[in-house]
């Protein structure tokens, strides 16, 4: 299956769910800046990589998918469950993606310019996502929805 | 005060941005991806290198790597329970948080600190 960009998901996402993943994730950007500051970077790094908007967007999508189903007549369906269960699969690739851009982080940052080190660490953590997604479409054929 | 509203609004804005772009990419399992986005280390980063320096937040970039090594344990098992095990995805994904607190204090307490 080819990716592609659906634009009109944006209009079924109602301002106040905007509103609750701003809140969630400003409020954990803060919060980890909090307790770097009290217990030190070992302890508040470690929620540089908090899943602190899994739940909201995943009840979201198992929510938009539910709605889907019941415009088309379908009252009782698991098509929510089982899509957010999917978008929590490529969770777990992102998140190696994710450790391969702390990895840059942590070994380069000291060393090179810091523009530079951003830029390597996003496309690492592009890269590396990407590749194991495509890997595991190929290997098992998942990622069908 | 000044650098918590900060962080907040830069948090804010970035965690929106690459939630927002999950939502228009299908598939689902691809849209997934930028579920586990480094959009707080991108927000909190660049204010922290400007605050304590490059070494400090290279010490956080560290830790982070075990973050996110539970992040992916935290993934799978929601994929886990969701899928074969058919539980419900607001309390599975909100429950499994806890699972994600207490494997990262664990790595902090017993490997990092």
């Amino acid at each position: 299956m080819k990716v592609s960009v659906d634009f009109s998901a944006l209009r079924k996402t109602k301002w106040h769910e905007y509103a609750i993943r701003f809140l969630l994730g400003g409020s954990v950007t803060a919060v980890a800046g909090l307790l770097a500051k009290y217990y030190g970077p070992v302890f508040g790094g470690l929620f540089l990589a908090f899943p602190a908007i899994f739940p909201a967007s995943a009840t979201l999508v198992d929510k938009h998918e539910r709605e889907k189903k019941q415009r088309a007549g379908i009252k009782q369906t698991t098509r929510g469950r089982q899509v957010a269960g999917v978008d929590a699969a490529g969770a777990a690739l992102g998140s190696l993606g994710l450790a391969t851009f702390a990895y840059v982080m942590w070994k380069l940052l000291p060393v090179r310019n810091i523009a530079g080190v951003f830029i390597v660490a996003v496309g690492a953590w592009f890269c590396v996502s990407v590749t194991l997604w495509w890997l595991r479409k190929k290997r098992w054929g998942h990622s069908s929805k | 005060m000044k650098d918590l509203i900060l962080r907040f609004v830069i948090g804010g804005a970035v965690v929106s941005a690459f939630a927002a772009l999950g939502d228009v990419l299908k598939p689902k399992s691809f849209a997934g991806l930028f579920g586990a986005a480094p959009s707080i280390a991108l927000a909190t980063l660049g204010l922290t290198i400007s605050a304590n320096g490059k070494m400090y937040a290279a010490t956080e970039a560290r830790s982070m790597i075990a973050g996110a090594l539970v992040f992916f344990l935290y993934a799978y098992l929601c994929s886990w329970l969701m899928l074969p095990r058919r539980l419900k995805v607001m309390p599975v994904t909100i429950s499994a948080l806890g699972v994600w607190v207490v494997c990262s204090i664990s790595i902090w307490f017993l490997v990092l600190r």
